[in-house]
């Protein structure tokens, strides 16, 4: 259910502070901050608060969102300085403090709270995020069936949902954006276990670069602050050791799935 | 930039201060320079080795810098360092295994145990030769 969002100032019981990062590109030289006094339910999200600013108070405020329960990774932001869901953090774990909310670290700002991930969507792409099966199989040879097993090792790194929080969180990609980074990396891995895929190989400069898992020096905290439980820095770490045995020429010998490509 | 051409645009934030902004980073960066401890001590070491090269008399008067009280403040402040560091090395381990059938807590405490058996082994070694 859609809260009524014009019932919220009837039935709020407090008021909250919050300090939005604002940025026009067409007037301001560099982001400056702007305080609003919004009333609030418990029930009320950090989201939910930035909407009674744009409904009610300021107009002009520009954020991103969509599906409101921590799903379609929209609404991501800096929420004290961590970078969270909106949608997923609650105003009143901020009372009587106050929110101060900024555009996701380490993204160029396009406007206000909304950044431009076009570098992470180039990035996705170059990781090849898709089954590559050693032949293709026409469709009347079936389905390519998996055992649990098989599916496990993949599955938690499916539940990607490219709200690049892992990004803001890591310093290595702030510091250096030709690091292909957490989410990328982690749904690389997520086709590299699949067991119906063979793409090792296709996939493997990106592996073995500079930019590539060896640009990770496991700060660790992409894993901490994902809303999904992917932990890229596992995927990531686990196949520096898959780097270096692809390099010494041992991968294929010592990972089945390797030997079969 | 290497293989990516980027098409991002927009207004680009300095990361001056990064490691300031969260305690988990500047946990990191204690983390990683705690590594720096072991650095100064193996040159410590090398530095004896060095000596013992030279004949008795400088390995003598190296073995005498040891005892000195700055050098004893030195050792404790590198002691505590070289123990963090081998305890945020054991916590971090389990992201760099594979999956495995059991608790990632279990490598780390493993980890643990190891050196401090092994530091403890050493230590008794040390104290029986001395006797």
């Amino acid at each position: 259910m859609a809260t009524d969002i014009a019932d919220i100032s009837a039935t709020a019981t407090r008021t909250i502070t919050i300090e939005c990062q604002r940025y026009d590109p067409e007037a301001d030289a560099a982001p400056h901050w702007q305080r609003y006094e919004v009333p609030f339910r418990d029930d009320m999200s950090v989201l939910q608060g930035l909407q009674h600013i744009k409904d009610h108070l300021d107009g002009s405020l520009t954020f991103r969102w969509s599906c409101r329960m921590a799903i379609c990774g929209s609404c991501g932001m800096m929420v004290n300085g961590v970078p969270q869901l909106s949608c997923h953090a609650f105003l009143r774990d901020y009372f009587p403090g106050t929110v101060r909310i900024e555009p996701l670290h380490h993204f160029p700002i396009l406007r206000d709270l909304v950044i431009d991930q076009s570098d992470f969507l180039d990035k996705l792409e170059s990781v090849k995020p898709y089954l590559i099966p050693r032949q293709d199989k026409p469709l009347a040879g079936g389905a390519n069936q998996q055992t649990p097993q098989q599916m496990d090792a993949y599955y938690s790194y499916s539940q990607c949902i490219n709200c690049l929080l892992c990004y803001s969180a890591c310093p290595q990609y702030g510091l250096d954006s030709s690091f292909i980074g957490p989410a990328a990396l982690a749904l690389l891995h997520r086709y590299n276990a699949d067991s119906r895929d063979q793409g090792w190989a296709a996939r493997a400069d990106i592996v073995n670069a500079e930019e590539g898992v060896w640009g990770c020096t496991l700060v660790g905290y992409c894993s901490e602050v994902c809303p999904k439980g992917v932990d890229p820095a596992h995927a990531i770490n686990q196949n520096k050791v898959n780097s270096t045995l692809d390099y010494a020429g041992l991968r294929r010998l010592l990972l089945p799935k390797g030997a079969t490509e | 930039m290497s293989r990516h051409r980027s098409t991002a645009s927009g207004y680009v934030r300095p990361m001056a201060g990064w490691w300031r902004r969260n305690p988990y980073f500047l946990r990191y960066m204690a983390r990683e320079g705690s590594a720096l401890a072991l650095t100064a001590y193996a040159l410590v070491l090398l530095a004896g080795l060095a000596c013992l090269a030279q004949g008795e008399a400088a390995y003598e008067r190296w073995r005498a810098l040891l005892t000195t009280p700055l050098s004893i403040v030195l050792h404790l402040l590198a002691l505590a360092l070289v123990a963090y560091h081998a305890l945020t090395w054991f916590q971090v381990m389990p992201k760099t295994a594979p999956r495995l059938p059991f608790a990632p807590g279990l490598i780390t405490a493993a980890g643990l145990a190891a050196s401090a058996a092994l530091s403890l082994l050493l230590v008794a070694w040390l104290a029986w030769g001395v006797q």
